[in-house]
């Protein structure tokens, strides 16, 4: 519809783009994390020389692996102009999923599978839901996240389940350099993300579903199966989150982890990602997570009040939405 | 029925039609869209198709193109009987349609979307990757092909006009070794130069040999660029002429039932 009714574009430069033009079509968005994190770092490694050393580099990078895996996943998601707001509390219930299994004898390898594979469904509920169903992804995932929560407080009784294995706690401890396997998981994740988004037939149509589900079904896109596709994909690294969770934590808990909710939701804005849908990347809410991490971690530093932090966050937040209306 | 037949001059029996629908009817309800509807489309050539709103055109071109499934009536391709449960199958049978609101995703590149749900991959088994430079290279000779004014086939089809646009849709139509392309409407919302672009690129097609079926409310258009054309009124196709032997005030007697078919 709105194809029809564009008004004459400014003619198509093809050879001559003026350094003028050229910064005018610079994807803003898409650089206003990378370039936030860089005015972060320095400003936190000139505040407080501990902030640049690799300890604490080490422990910027722990702290947001867990929230790359989460906001990945929500790429996928809000990149089809959907959000998924289950995100946490899918995230717990793995976890506590993955507790129960382990501390019933079974191994860890079971209990990651357990704990995967209850998160997954989650994710495969809502895509049936929202895909099938047809109702608005803002209600169902508003539903399972009270579900999913729920759940993990009913199977754990309320109360933390220790999971002392060593291969979780190699999983946060040991790796390669000053990258443990957590981040390793990360990275991996991010990678084969960015592959599929860019690189797969599924990717182009997750973008196409976005941008106008309308043209993508008349060319022949399979539109409920790619709108299912996300929160499949989306509960499954939120079950994978759920693993780095317990080994972070070295216990299962059924808390309600709603600042993982909304920080993954927040790194996917700071990334540059549209929340209209059609247009994402993968290295940008990735960014946005590690700038987060950073933020709360040069707060720390400075001997800010943790009270300050969810207040920093909004202000980042929001000012990365205004740089994203203004490139508009 | 019979006026239909009538109709008919002589010369399109003995041509070589590459579709031919007969007698097609289609309901919605209890409301008859189309009652009786036949139409021939030689090959290689522009036969438009005119009428007034509501007069069932739209309704005949979702039959074909696979978006409706007619009550009655027949459709035959190269003389095989067809039956089109989807568009999908009406793609892979060859007839390509250009939509009105032309189903491009803005926020994708011009060659991402002359793939789109095409796209080329390699690899092996269920790993299969997208072939990015060689759908890239394709879609370049795929628009120079058809000598179309666009930036660059990496550009987002966000930055191009409504002529490019169009050029775009018609292109992705074309491209893919199809054997009639059904165009709704395709100069509505274009201006005069743009316009007189997309007609250059109609012609252009049919030089190359392809069938095209063109739905048009601007007689002046389809005296211009068409072959043949058929006239429809109230879910029937009333008269069918060759452009060469008619004139507008006749197309526009048809449609109007000025002049009885």
């Amino acid at each position: 519809m709105t194809a029809t009714i564009t008004p004459p574009s400014p003619p198509p430069s093809t050879t001559t783009t003026s350094a003028g033009q050229r910064l005018a079509a610079a994807p803003w968005p898409e650089l206003a994390a990378p370039a936030a994190l860089l005015v972060l770092v320095l400003v936190f490694g000139a505040l407080d020389s501990t902030f640049l050393t690799t300890g604490n580099i080490d422990a910027i990078l722990q702290a947001s692996a867990i929230l790359v895996v989460l906001a990945v996943g929500q790429t996928f998601v809000v990149a089809t102009a959907g959000i998924d707001l289950s995100v946490a509390s899918t995230m717990t219930l793995g976890a506590v999923v993955l507790g129960q299994v382990y501390s019933s004898g079974a191994g860890i390898f079971w209990a990651i599978l357990a704990g995967v594979a209850a998160a997954t469904l989650v994710g495969l509920l809502n895509g049936l839901i929202i895909a099938k169903g047809g109702i608005t992804d803002f209600i169902v995932t508003l539903g399972t996240l009270s579900a999913a929560s729920g759940l993990a407080l009913i199977i754990s009784d309320g109360k933390p389940q220790p999971v002392l294995s060593g291969f979780m706690l190699r999983l946060s401890a040991d790796g390669i350099g000053i990258l443990t396997w957590s981040v390793l998981v990360a990275i991996v994740v991010a990678v084969i993300a960015h592959v599929v988004l860019f690189h797969s037939r599924l990717g182009v149509h997750v973008l196409a579903v976005g941008g106008s589900t309308e043209a993508a079904r008349a060319t022949g896109v399979k539109t409920v199966r790619v709108k299912m596709a996300v929160y499949l994909i989306s509960g499954l690294l939120a079950g994978i989150a759920g693993v780095l969770l317990v080994a972070r934590v070295g216990a299962a808990e059924p808390a309600s982890n709603t600042g993982f909710l909304l920080n993954s939701v927040a790194a996917v804005v700071l990334g540059g990602v549209s929340l209209f849908g059609g247009r994402a990347t993968i290295i940008g809410p990735v960014v946005g997570a590690l700038l987060l991490a950073s933020l709360v971690n040069g707060l720390t530093l400075l001997g800010v009040s943790q009270f300050y932090q969810p207040l920093a966050v909004g202000v980042v937040v929001v000012l990365a939405a205004f740089l994203t209306r203004f490139q508009k | 029925m019979t006026a239909v037949q009538q109709s008919n001059t002589p010369q399109t029996m003995d041509r070589d039609d590459v579709l031919v629908a007969e007698n097609i009817s289609m309901s919605f309800g209890s409301v008859k869209a189309l009652k009786s509807a036949t139409i021939r489309l030689p090959r290689g050539e522009v036969t438009a198709l005119v009428g007034d709103n509501g007069a069932g055109k739209s309704t005949l071109v979702r039959c074909l193109c696979g978006v409706h499934r007619p009550g009655g009536g027949t459709i035959s391709l190269d003389g095989q009987e067809v039956s089109f449960h989807s568009p999908t199958q009406a793609r892979d049978a060859g007839i390509e349609t250009v939509h009105q609101n032309l189903a491009l995703v803005d926020d994708l590149a011009v060659w991402q979307n002359l793939f789109l749900g095409r796209e080329r991959t390699y690899g092996f088994g269920p790993i299969q990757l997208l072939d990015r430079r060689g759908m890239r290279t394709e879609a370049k000779s795929m628009v120079s092909a058809l000598a179309i004014n666009v930036p660059n086939v990496t550009s987002r089809v966000r930055r191009l006009s409504g002529g490019q646009r169009q050029a775009v849709s018609i292109a992705r139509a074309a491209g893919w070794g199809s054997k009639i392309v059904i165009m709704d409407e395709p100069t509505a919302a274009l201006g005069v130069q743009e316009t007189a672009r997309v007609e250059e690129l109609v012609r252009g097609l049919r030089d190359k040999g392809m069938t095209i079926l063109l739905i048009s409310h601007n007689f002046e258009q389809v005296l211009r660029l068409a072959d043949g054309v058929w006239a429809m009124r109230a879910g029937t196709t009333v008269g069918h002429r060759r452009v060469s032997d008619t004139t507008g005030e006749e197309i526009v007697g048809l449609v109007t039932g000025a002049i009885p078919a």
